[in-house]
C-alpha cells in the first residue's frame, strides 16, 4: 500500500528473482541496483554461462571473426546477485512465491521477474533433428558448432526459413563463399517483417550473391546417410537439395511451458502484462508481484490501439526490463508505461537494414526516398491512413525523422517533398503481407486480440 | 541602432563568448529577421532537421540567394570545382560518401584509423619536444596548426613541404564561410573562386601523380578506386579532395585549440588528466559540446513548409542550425554551462547528425584525445597568457587565432 512503509522495506531488505540472465534480466538487474535496491538478488538462467549478446550469433561469429564465447554483454554496473545458473526454473508457486528449480530447489521471492525469452523451434520431425550436421540457432553453442561446421567447408549448407536470422546465416555462408540453398514458405525472404514489396528486394539480395533461393516451397523430409549425417532434403515440390548442413530457422517458442499450471496468465503467445510489465493471472487480474519483459513478455501498446505487442528486438528487451525494474520498486503513481517505439536491426548481403514501428501492420508502402531497384531506400508503411511503420535499406540515418511521423500518427501517404525522391516514391503500393492465416515463417511481431490468458488457445507449429 | 541578434552574433567583438547570445536566441526557438535565414537554436529542433529529409544540404534548392549571407559562395564552386558531397544530397552524396569511405573507415579499411595511433603519437611528441622557450608558446602556431595538417597530409598522401601553398587556399576558402554581413562580399567571392580554382589545380597534378605511382595513401586510393560505385569522375575526386584536405584541417586545429583553452580555464580538469590520460576520451566528449569547432551549420535548405514550434519555415528558406546553442540548451543538458566530462550522457551536436555527420569524426576525436593528453601529460605547470586569446574573425568554424600559454618547463 502506498506509503505505508512496504515499498521502502522491500528495497531495505527484499527479496528480488529475475529468471532468464540474458539481455532483459542482466539490464533488470542493473536497473534495480541502480534504483536502489539493496536487497537479495538472485539471478536464474538455464545455460550454464554469464549472460552474453545474441545478434553477433548469426553474423561476426558465423564469419570467423568474433569467438562465440567472447560474446559476454558488456556489465554497466555491479549486480551483487546470487547467480544460479544452469539450472531452469521448473515452476512457479505464486501463493508461497516461490520458484522451483529442475535440481530441486526452491527460491522464495517478494518481487519475480520473468524474462525466460524464447528458444529457436526444433526441426518436427525427431529423428530427422538428431541427424548429424542439423542445427538451429539461438544460444551461443548454436553457433559455436555451426561455425565450427562452416570452417571445415562443407559442400552445401541448406536453411530452411528465409526470416531475419536465416537469411543473416545464408549471408555469412555467402560471404564465406560457401554454396548456400534457402528454402522459403512465402513468396520471399522477410515477407511476414517487411511485406511482399520489400520481400523482393530482399530476394533479389540473395540471388545476387549467388544464394539458390527457393521460394513458395517447404522441406518435407530430412534424409541421413548410414552414418547418421544428413545428406539431402526433400522439398513440396518434389525436388530435392544435396547438403550437409542443414539449419532449421522457423522462429522461435515462448519459454513459458515451465508457468504451465501455475495460474499466471502465460501460454505459447508469451506472458500478458500491462503496460507497465506486470503480469497478468489467468483469471486477467492483474498480479503485483510478478513482472515480464523481453521476448517473452507482451504488452498493450497505446501507439497501436492498445494491442498487445510481443516483440523479439534487443532494444525492446533492454526498455522493457528498465521499466520492470522501476516499477517494481515503485508507488502505484510513479510507475512507467512501455511505450518504446519498436525498432529492430539485422544486417545481410553487405546491407544494414533498420525498421521502426510496426511494418506488418501496414497495409500500403511508400517508397519516400531512394530506390527499391538499388536496393537502398526507405519505405514507409500506412495503416488506415497513418503512418505505422518504416524500413530502411542502407538508409538508417533518416529513421528518427519517420519515428517521430510514428509517434505522432502522422497521415499516411505523406506528401511532402524530400531528399532523392524517385518517380516510383510517388504514391504507395500494396504493402502485400501474406495472408495471416497462412503460417510463413511467422513475423517477428505478433499481434493478438485483448485476451490476455487464452489457455484454451491452441497452438499449430508452422510444420 | 541597436544590432539584431544575428548581427551581434556575427560580430566579431562577440568572437570570445558567443554562448550568451546564443541563450537570448533560444527564447526564440526559431528565429527569423527580415529577409535572414531562419536561425534554429534548441537542441531537440536542431537534431530532428539534421534528421530532416525536407531539409537540402544543395545550395540549388534555394529560392533565391538575395537573402543569405553566405550566397557569394554558391557561383564561385558553379565555375571552379563541383559541390564536394558536404553540400550535395542524395543519391549523389551517398555514392560519393561510400566511395570515400571506402579506403578510411569500416568495412572495407576498418584499420585506417586506428593504424595512424603510432603515427598521431610520434608527431604529436616531435612538436611538443620542439617548442623552445616554455615561456612563451603560441600553441596555435606551434601545434595545434601543424599536428593535423601533418596527418592529414599523411593520410591524403599530399607532400607535407607543399603546405605552405595549400595553406593559403584553404585559408580563404574557410574564411570564404564566414557569414559577415559587412565583408565585401563580391570582392572575397573572387578570392574564394581563385582560391578553389589552384586549389583543384595543384591537387589534379597530385592525383595524375598518384595514378602512375599508387601509394597506400587515401588519393591513391580514391584514383585507382575498384569499388561496387566505380572510380569517381576526375572532377568529383578533385572536389572530394579538396573538401577532404580544408575539412581535415580546419576543424581539428580549432578543437585542439579550444580544448587546450578549456582545461587551463579548468586546471582540476587538466590536473585530472594528467594523472588518469583515458579521461581523454570523454574529456573531447565534453569539448565537443562545450566548445564545438563548427558552431553552425549555414547550408541547409526546405524543400517543403516546415512547421517547427510554431513557426512555418516556408519552402525554399535557408536554415541555420546553431549546433553550439543546442547544446548549451538547458533542456536537454543540465547546468549546461558547466564544462563537465562526467556527465552520464553527452549526446553533443558537435559532430553533427544524420547524413552529414563528420566524415573526419573518428580521426578527429583519436587526434584530439592524444594531443590533450600528451599536453596535458608533458607541459608543467602550463598557464594562459591573454585570457580571452585573440580569436579568427569567422563566426562558423570558431577558435583562437593564437593562445599564447607558458609553462615551467616541458617534460621529458
Amino acid at each position: 500500500m502506498p506509503g505505508d512503509g512496504s515499498l521502502e522495506q522491500l528495497k531495505r531488505e527484499g527479496r528480488i528473482v529475475v529468471v532468464g540472465a540474458s539481455l532483459a534480466g542482466l539490464r533488470a538487474a542493473e536497473t534495480l541496483r541502480e534504483k536502489g535496491f539493496a536487497g537479495s538478488l538472485t539471478m536464474i538462467g538455464d545455460e550454464p554461462c554469464e549472460p552474453y549478446d545474441r545478434p553477433p550469433l548469426s553474423k561476426q561469429v558465423l564469419l570467423g571473426r568474433a569467438s562465440a564465447d567472447r560474446t559476454a554483454l558488456p556489465r554497466l554496473r555491479s549486480v551483487d546477485a546470487t547467480w544460479r545458473l544452469g539450472s531452469p526454473a521448473t515452476g512457479l508457486d505464486m501463493a508461497a512465491r516461490r520458484v522451483r528449480l529442475a535440481d530441486g530447489d526452491e527460491v522464495p521471492y517478494d518481487r519475480l521477474l520473468i524474462a525466460t525469452g524464447v528458444r529457436a523451434r526444433r526441426w518436427p520431425n525427431e529423428a530427422e533433428a538428431e541427424l548429424d550436421g542439423v542445427f538451429s540457432l539461438r544460444t551461443r553453442d548454436d553457433s559455436a558448432a555451426l561455425a565450427r561446421r562452416l570452417d571445415a567447408g562443407p559442400k552445401r549448407v541448406l536453411v530452411i526459413g528465409g526470416g531475419f536470422t536465416g537469411s543473416e546465416i545464408a549471408s555469412a555462408c555467402r560471404e564465406r563463399d560457401l554454396p548456400v540453398t534457402v528454402t522459403e514458405r512465402g513468396a520471399a525472404p522477410l515477407v511476414g517483417a517487411l511485406g511482399g514489396v520489400v520481400g523482393a528486394v530482399a530476394a533479389e539480395m540473395q540471388r545476387e550473391h549467388g544464394v539458390d533461393l527457393r521460394t513458395g516451397v517447404m522441406v518435407t523430409a530430412l534424409e541421413g546417410d548410414a552414418s547418421g549425417r544428413v545428406r539431402a532434403a526433400q522439398l513440396s515440390d518434389g525436388t530435392s537439395v544435396e547438403a550437409d548442413v542443414v539449419v532449421v530457422s522457423l522462429g522461435a517458442l515462448r519459454n513459458t511451458e515451465w508457468l504451465a499450471g501455475s495460474g499466471l496468465g502465460a501460454g505459447p503467445r508469451g506472458i500478458a502484462c500491462d503496460a507497465g510489465c506486470r503480469a497478468f493471472d489467468i483469471r486477467g487480474i492483474v498480479t503485483d508481484d510478478v513482472y515480464a519483459a523481453g521476448d517473452v513478455a507482451r504488452c498493450p501498446h497505446p501507439l497501436f490501439g492498445y494491442q498487445f505487442l510481443s516483440l523479439e528486438h534487443w532494444g525492446n528487451a533492454v526498455s522493457q526490463a528498465r521499466i520492470a525494474a522501476h516499477n517494481m520498486l515503485s508507488e502505484s503513481t510513479d510507475r512507467l508505461p512501455h511505450m518504446e517505439v519498436p525498432s529492430f536491426w539485422s544486417s545481410q548481403f553487405g546491407v544494414n537494414i533498420k525498421s521502426v514501428g510496426i511494418p506488418s501492420m501496414g497495409t500500403e508502402i511508400l517508397i519516400a526516398q531512394g530506390s527499391l531497384t538499388d536496393h537502398r531506400f526507405l519505405g514507409v508503411y500506412g495503416y488506415q491512413g497513418r503512418v505505422i511503420g518504416a524500413v530502411a535499406f542502407d538508409h538508417g540515418r533518416w529513421l528518427p525523422f519517420y519515428q517521430e511521423l510514428i509517434e505522432s500518427t502522422a497521415p499516411f501517404p505523406p506528401t511532402f517533398a524530400t531528399v532523392d525522391r524517385r518517380p516510383e516514391g510517388q504514391r504507395p503500393l500494396d504493402a502485400d503481407f501474406p495472408d495471416p492465416s497462412v503460417p510463413t515463417h511467422g513475423p517477428t511481431v505478433t499481434l493478438s486480440g485483448y485476451s490476455p490468458a487464452d489457455r484454451r488457445m491452441t497452438f499449430t507449429p508452422a510444420h | 541602432m541597436t544590432q539584431t541578434l544575428l548581427h551581434q552574433i556575427l560580430d566579431y567583438a562577440n568572437r570570445a563568448d558567443p554562448y550568451p547570445l546564443y541563450k537570448e536566441l533560444r527564447k526564440t526557438p526559431v528565429h527569423h529577421e527580415a529577409d535572414g535565414p531562419y536561425v534554429v537554436s534548441t537542441y531537440y529542433e536542431i537534431r530532428g532537421l539534421l534528421h530532416d529529409p525536407r531539409v537540402s544540404s544543395d545550395a540549388r534548392n534555394l529560392a533565391s540567394n538575395a537573402a543569405d549571407p553566405l550566397a557569394s559562395e554558391a557561383p564561385a564552386q558553379e565555375s571552379t570545382l563541383p559541390p564536394g558531397f558536404l553540400k550535395l544530397d542524395p543519391p549523389e552524396h551517398d555514392r560519393l560518401r561510400r566511395m570515400t569511405n571506402r579506403p578510411f573507415g569500416p568495412p572495407h579499411s576498418p584499420h585506417r584509423v586506428d593504424g595512424m595511433r603510432g603515427e598521431l603519437r610520434d608527431i604529436v611528441t616531435g612538436l611538443i619536444d620542439g617548442i623552445g622557450d616554455p615561456e612563451r608558446i603560441d600553441l596555435v602556431e606551434q601545434f595545434s596548426y601543424p599536428f593535423p595538417v601533418t596527418v592529414i597530409c599523411r593520410l591524403l598522401g599530399i607532400p607535407r613541404e607543399d603546405e605552405a601553398r595549400f595553406h593559403v587556399w584553404a585559408d580563404t576558402l574557410a574564411a570564404s564561410l564566414d557569414p559577415d554581413p559587412d565583408a565585401d562580399t563580391v570582392g572575397r567571392g573572387k578570392e574564394a573562386q581563385d582560391a578553389r580554382m589552384q586549389l583543384g589545380m595543384y591537387l589534379a597534378g597530385l592525383i595524375e601523380e598518384r595514378r602512375k605511382n599508387p601509394g597506400d595513401d587515401m588519393l591513391s586510393q580514391l584514383a585507382t578506386a575498384q569499388g561496387d560505385d566505380g572510380p569517381m569522375t576526375t572532377m568529383e575526386l578533385l572536389s572530394t579532395a579538396a573538401l577532404l584536405l580544408i575539412a581535415g584541417h580546419e576543424t581539428t586545429v580549432n578543437l585542439i585549440t579550444n580544448g587546450m583553452l578549456t582545461l587551463l580555464r579548468h586546471p582540476d580538469v587538466l590536473q585530472r588528466l594528467r594523472a588518469e590520460p583515458r579521461l581523454a576520451v570523454p574529456i573531447v566528449e565534453e569539448l565537443l559540446r562545450y566548445e564545438p569547432p563548427v558552431q553552425l551549420v549555414p547550408q541547409r535548405t526546405t524543400l517543403a513548409d516546415i512547421e517547427l514550434r510554431g513557426v512555418t519555415i516556408p519552402k525554399g528558406s535557408t536554415l541555420w542550425l546553431v549546433l553550439a546553442s543546442g547544446n548549451r540548451d538547458p533542456q536537454r543538458f543540465e547546468d549546461p554551462d558547466r564544462f563537465d566530462p562526467d556527465r552520464p550522457d553527452i549526446q553533443h551536436l558537435g559532430l553533427g547528425s544524420g547524413i552529414h555527420s563528420c566524415f573526419g569524426a573518428p580521426l578527429a576525436r583519436l587526434e584530439t584525445q592524444f594531443a590533450l593528453a600528451e599536453l596535458a601529460r608533458r607541459l608543467e605547470n602550463p598557464r594562459l597568457l591573454d585570457d580571452p586569446p585573440p580569436y579568427r574573425q569567422n563566426a562558423v568554424l570558431r577558435g583562437p587565432r593564437h593562445l599564447h600559454i607558458a609553462c615551467d618547463g616541458i617534460r621529458p
